[in-house]
């Protein structure tokens, strides 16, 4: 699953961290550091912890496979 | 258009075209779907990968906790778009309204948005920019090599221009416990985005992070071995560097030259366009089918003296992207200003650094919380007596708050009894931005154009 964080937005509450340590992790004492891919198995606390997200930085693909992602049709 | 039911059309069988695939493209193809256009949608990109993030490559990426193939944005919703990536575009028809590719093939559109940002500048002389060991970094691509060189274990990375970038890769080398020197030809990092008060800070971070940290020099030359690899640097002060990798982190150039001859008002410095995204063509005047966002977007800010703004920050491309879409597919009572105020963060040195405003027009900085020798602060910009930017050292829950005041265009210094003070900060003084007829990569933010109220020369670095 691909995500990403709005780092304008985050302001290091760590709630992400605290939910889905697999993914987010603090760097230092307020700088935050994600898995841009995050594994299949951590589907549910991924979401989770974009749930928390006091500021809701936190987007996850709403679309599941990247199957438009790459063609070279005419 | 009004009323003749032509935006109707378009919004249910138009043709439209997104030169760029990158955050900003994505962004907006996503918030023309959203908004209910039906018609097709094409996307072009030079790179043959689908949409990715670029902040991760010289973080994570180069930290070893992420791939450069892993960094593919998420999708807000499914786009039904026809994808041609990996082939640039090197023309612009504007009369007949068609984009052309490398290709030859040639791709009809009732509106456009361009969006092709910009890439990194590369080392001056071509000979020695292909030196094996050279690299620069903005492209996945770039990410996946550097990379890779890093985790053979490099003796000594050597890192030209002290940039926020350049701090990145400085910063993620010392993680890995790799030897860094970094030159810098300015008195200290960051000093173009942020000025030398601030610089200052960053310079001792670096240092008690074990960068060997050069300013005040140039590098004049790069040198191979016999077999083509670099081998060292020289710089201007006579001092030599013995280097196995060699970071350019010069800053960037505008993705333009493929409008050249088209008409449109584009150049070196980015594409015109008007606060509705809406590009000018070389005669000033607005185009009506012709869209731009993101960082090869240059566009009036009211915020700030109408300046034309031209911002390479993450937020704005995201911003940007959205206004241009719902604009192209609204009446003009109905379309509204890109009037996002400037933000951007790094992340180095384990310190998270974050501005609002534009810092870099500031003449002066008042320390308004915390001190500048605990690294944790927020350093306030004013210009003309008015709140105009702001920067957090570890402080980022404060800057909404500073947000505001630029917004309102608050007196400076700001009168309220500050928190959290020291006495190290209580007066403005001179925020030592570097002087601008002065040759340098350029900060992040740049100004140029001209207002009724402040007409300025801007130097602009020539490449």
């Amino acid at each position: 699953m691909r995500l990403v964080v709005d780092l304008n937005r985050c302001q290091g509450y760590a709630q992400c961290a605290f939910l889905a340590p697999e993914v987010f992790a603090m760097h230092g004492e307020e700088a935050l550091l994600y898995h841009p891919q995050a594994d299949e198995a951590h589907r549910e606390k991924l979401a989770q912890a974009a749930a928390a997200c006091p500021v809701q930085a936190i987007l996850v693909d709403a679309v599941d496979a990247p199957a438009e992602a790459v063609s070279d049709e005419r | 258009m009004s009323g003749d039911g032509s935006l109707e059309w378009l919004r249910r069988e138009g043709r439209i075209v997104v030169v760029g695939a990158s955050l900003a493209g994505l962004r907006a193809a996503e918030t023309l779907r959203e908004k209910g256009f039906a018609g097709s949608l094409t996307m072009i990109g030079d790179e043959p990968y689908e949409p990715y993030d670029r902040p991760p490559l010289s973080k994570q990426v180069l930290l070893g906790v992420a791939t450069a193939d892993g960094t593919a944005l998420p999708r807000r919703r499914a786009l039904d778009a026809t994808w041609r990536l990996g082939v640039a575009a090197t023309g612009l028809d504007m009369a007949a309204g068609r984009v052309r590719l490398a290709d030859g093939d040639e791709v009809p559109y009732d509106r456009l948005l361009i969006a092709t940002g910009v890439r990194a500048r590369p080392w001056p002389r071509p000979e020695e920019a292909e030196l094996d060991g050279v690299f620069v970094l903005r492209t996945r691509d770039d990410s996946t090599a550097l990379a890779r060189r890093l985790a053979e274990g490099p003796k000594r990375v050597f890192v030209i221009g002290a940039g926020f970038t350049g701090s990145e890769i400085a910063s993620a080398c010392r993680e890995r416990g790799l030897a860094v020197t970094v030159a810098e030809r300015a008195a200290a990092p960051l000093v173009g985005a942020l000025g030398g008060v601030v610089g200052a800070v960053a310079a001792e971070l670096q240092r008690e992070h074990g960068v060997d940290l050069r300013c005040g020099v140039m590098v004049t030359a790069l040198e191979g071995d016999a077999a083509g690899r670099v081998r060292a640097a020289h710089l201007s002060d006579g001092a030599t560097i013995e280097t196995d990798v060699v970071v350019v982190s010069l800053g960037a150039t505008r993705n333009t030259e493929w409008l050249a001859g088209s008409g449109l008002g584009a150049g070196p410095r980015g594409i015109a366009c008007d606060a509705g995204c809406r590009a000018f063509d070389i005669r000033g005047i607005v185009t009506d089918d012709i869209y731009v966002a993101g960082d090869v977007a240059r566009s009036p800010h009211p915020l700030f003296g109408y300046q034309f703004l031209s911002l390479e920050h993450w937020g704005n491309a995201v911003s940007q992207a959205e206004i241009a879409a719902h604009n192209m597919l609204s009446e003009s009572a109905d379309r509204i200003p890109h009037m996002w105020v400037p933000a951007f963060w790094s992340s180095q040195f384990g310190v998270n650094i974050k501005s609002v405003g534009v810092p870099s027009m500031g003449t002066e900085i008042v320390v308004a919380q915390g001190s500048l020798t605990d690294r944790r602060f927020v350093g306030v910009y004013g210009y003309q007596g008015r709140v105009i930017g702001a920067v957090a050292f570890d402080h980022a829950r404060w800057l909404p708050f500073y947000q505001e005041l630029i917004e309102t265009t608050a007196p400076f210094p700001p009168p309220f009894p500050m928190v959290d003070r020291r006495p190290d900060g209580q007066r403005p003084m001179d925020a030592d931005f570097p002087d601008p007829s002065v040759p340098t990569h350029g900060p992040t933010v740049t100004l140029s154009g001209y207002s009724p109220a402040d007409r300025r020369m801007t130097f602009t670095p020539a490449h």
